[in-house]
């Protein structure tokens, strides 16, 4: 047992698996300990959120002190903050399009950009092909346009709760800058917000433990279906035999995605559960486990160490269970690792389909692909929603995958290098 | 030590494996009689069937036709119980020592197997360890260094010594030998058909060799069967048999015997 052990873990490809996926796990466990939020509370409004800190503007204000900091560039990047390049270009085209002469516009210099501006621009005039929607584009545009150049602070005003006028109460100058830290509330959101305004690292830690559990439920009923129809049908054989095979056969002919699609959407949303769903897959993907250990059997159930068990008075599970089983556990164990990968993508498929269990509960690694391709994420370029998930679901199977070919070139004596 | 009464006896036993054109007839219409006490050797090349009717008399195979007579009644095994039952009484050993154990259980699960077998179950384990101590020394085991090992760790002649002491656990009344000593070197050879013989004398059972060495069998037995192609062609005691071969398939099997002093006639290979 020892040797076996020391034998697996001298295999490069099954430690790299293993570390992969013991990452996984842990991250699974540790995180939620630390980010304790529900998984799938809304804590935006709008979606889609980019990732990155937010800090609430509010408290920045009330922040306990304000530091001045000068520097050279800031400007530059303010003005580059409200009034992009793509900005500038319609503009110029607007100014040409009136007939300003195209020399005369020079589109680095702010200054002589929006002096121009102001100049000739009118929201009445209409350019040939321009539709609507630009129209209130240059509207919108001119008007936050306004005090760009300005160096003068922000003020913030306050309303006098007697009089009810506004009275002055601070003012933020553009040299002022506050420590995030010192802000009572800003978040972190690693990977952004969903389309629902969730934040989606909780959320895809979340899944991938609801995700790794639906394939070890999967996992583990296909391989005892499989392992049990297996032994028995390859020991005993004769007519029991002859019935599991056809039962076997039946399956293998019927294809397994179709049965899953079929089997989920008759269960009907409101009773899948993750927990169903994980039983489903189970019941649809034993055959190839039960046909390769009905094979195996097959070739010990003559060795001679099955005899003297025999001859010893041993029961027929008896004999399963200690002269035949161990002879196949390495490649039983093999099989599980391989159920409980395939397992995973074939939730993740039937989520995808929106036959998955239902949204309410939990997340998973399938549910999310399926929100973030319902709300167009693809489409949209926030690469957050689905990336992701995607590389989670590749690096699960890859690790998996890999444990699986290092346990077969430590057993499979064909394979050694 | 020899006695009149048949223990064993089969008319017509056939096995046929496989259907129509696949069809081999591995054990064809043979008719035995093995008495109580005598060393009877089954003999013939390889793929003659013996190993087949081996394991048909043993009941891990169901002959295709044919009766199996056992102490003079009709063979049933067809429960678990009755297999038991019938398995206290015939046991066997086999020709691999090295795939004859399950490399998972050690020695002490292996003999505690056969102690409950007898049922010795529910004896004290001091007992147990007694009569384990007492089954490895009669071959000349130590059971103190045994204990805790697997048979793996064993050499093949010390493997085939535990198969003995286990046949020394069970006593039953017949034992079947299946080449038991063709996987073993010369110098064993001896020392395991002298621990066999003595076992025969010590429990008083029936032993049958299944052999294709006709030496062994001259050596060892009262009664030779010679078997070819599923059938027993000649039988009777070992000198008329061996010294006086009457079919010319004996004769070959006797010329086949290596030979020191003589040439070896390679002919009839």
């Amino acid at each position: 047992m020892k040797l076996m052990l020391k034998q697996v873990f001298g295999s490069g490809k099954f430690v790299i698996g293993f570390v992969i996926f013991l990452a996984i796990l842990l991250t699974v466990v540790i995180y939620p300990i630390f980010v304790p939020d529900a998984p799938l509370k809304i804590i935006s409004r709008g979606t889609f959120l980019s990732p990155g800190i937010y800090v609430n503007l509010y408290d920045s204000i009330d922040s306990a002190t304000r530091y001045t900091l000068i520097t050279d560039d800031a400007e530059a990047r303010r003005v580059a903050g409200r009034l992009s390049d793509e900005d500038r270009a319609k503009m110029r085209e607007w100014l040409i399009g009136n007939g300003v002469d195209e020399a005369e516009i020079d589109g680095a210099d702010t200054a002589q950009l929006l002096d121009l501006w102001e100049l000739n621009f009118d929201p009445t005039v209409r350019l040939p092909g321009m539709t609507n929607a630009d129209r209130n584009y240059y509207i919108r545009l001119t008007a936050s346009l306004e005090g760009l150049l300005s160096t003068e602070g922000a003020t913030i005003a306050s309303t006098n709760p007697e009089t009810g006028a506004l009275e002055q109460s601070d003012i933020v100058n553009q040299t002022d800058y506050v420590h995030v830290n010192e802000v009572a509330n800003s978040r972190l959101f690693i990977l952004g917000t969903d389309n629902f305004g969730r934040d989606v690292l909780t959320e895809l830690i979340s899944a991938t433990g609801v995700s790794l559990t639906i394939g070890f439920v999967a996992g583990i009923v296909a391989t005892s279906i499989g392992l049990v129809l297996g032994l028995v049908s390859g020991y005993v054989g004769g007519m029991v035999d002859q019935v599991i095979v056809f039962i076997m056969n039946l399956f293998t002919v019927i294809p397994t995605f179709v049965l899953l699609i079929l089997i989920s959407f008759s269960i009907g949303q409101e009773s899948r559960g993750a927990f169903t769903i994980a039983v489903v897959i189970g019941l649809t993907s034993w055959v190839w486990t039960s046909r390769a250990v009905r094979a195996q059997v097959i070739s010990l159930r003559n060795r001679d160490h099955v005899n003297l068990s025999k001859l010893s008075g041993h029961s027929i599970a008896y004999i399963l269970a200690m002269d035949i089983l161990p002879y196949i556990a390495s490649y039983v164990v093999m099989a599980l690792i391989l159920q409980i990968s395939s397992g995973i993508l074939a939730e993740a498929g039937l989520s995808i389909l929106g036959l998955g269990p239902r949204t309410t509960e939990v997340p998973t690694l399938g549910l999310m692909l399926n929100w973030a391709m319902i709300y167009q994420a693809h489409i949209l370029n926030k690469w957050w929603a689905y990336l992701p998930i995607i590389l989670v679901i590749a690096l699960i199977s890859f690790s998996m995958n890999l444990m699986n070919t290092g346990l077969d070139q430590v057993f499979n004596p064909a394979l050694r290098d | 030590m020899k006695s009149d009464k048949v223990i064993l006896s089969g008319k017509g036993v056939t096995k046929i494996f496989g259907f129509g054109s696949n069809k081999t007839v591995a054990v064809d219409h043979v008719d035995f009689s093995f008495r109580e006490g005598e060393v009877i050797s089954i003999v013939g090349e390889s793929g003659s069937g013996k190993t087949t009717l081996a394991k048909i008399l043993l009941g891990l195979l169901k002959q295709t036709e044919g009766e199996i007579y056992f102490d003079g009644q009709l063979r049933d095994i067809r429960s678990h119980s009755k297999k038991k039952a019938y398995w206290q009484n015939i046991q066997a050993i086999f020709q691999d020592p090295f795939s004859s154990y399950n490399v998972f259980r050690k020695i002490d699960a292996v003999l505690l197997d056969c102690i409950r077998m007898r049922g010795g179950g529910r004896l004290p384990y001091d007992k147990k360890r007694e009569m384990m101590r007492e089954a490895c020394s009669f071959v000349n085991l130590k059971f103190d260094e045994l204990t805790n090992k697997y048979p793996f760790e064993l050499s093949g002649g010390q493997q085939q010594r535990l198969m003995i002491a286990r046949i020394f656990l069970l006593k039953p009344k017949i034992l079947l030998a299946d080449e038991p000593t063709s996987m073993i070197d010369a110098c064993s050879r001896a020392t395991i058909l002298d621990m066999l013989m003595d076992l025969r004398n010590e429990v008083g059972m029936t032993p049958i060799f299944i052999t294709h060495d006709i030496g062994l069998a001259y050596y060892v037995s009262d009664t030779v069967y010679i078997m070819e192609h599923g059938k027993f062609v000649e039988s009777g005691s070992a000198d008329a048999v061996i010294l006086h071969p009457k079919k010319q398939y004996t004769q070959r099997l006797l010329s086949d015997v290596p030979k020191l002093h003589e040439e070896w006639d390679l002919s009839t290979v």
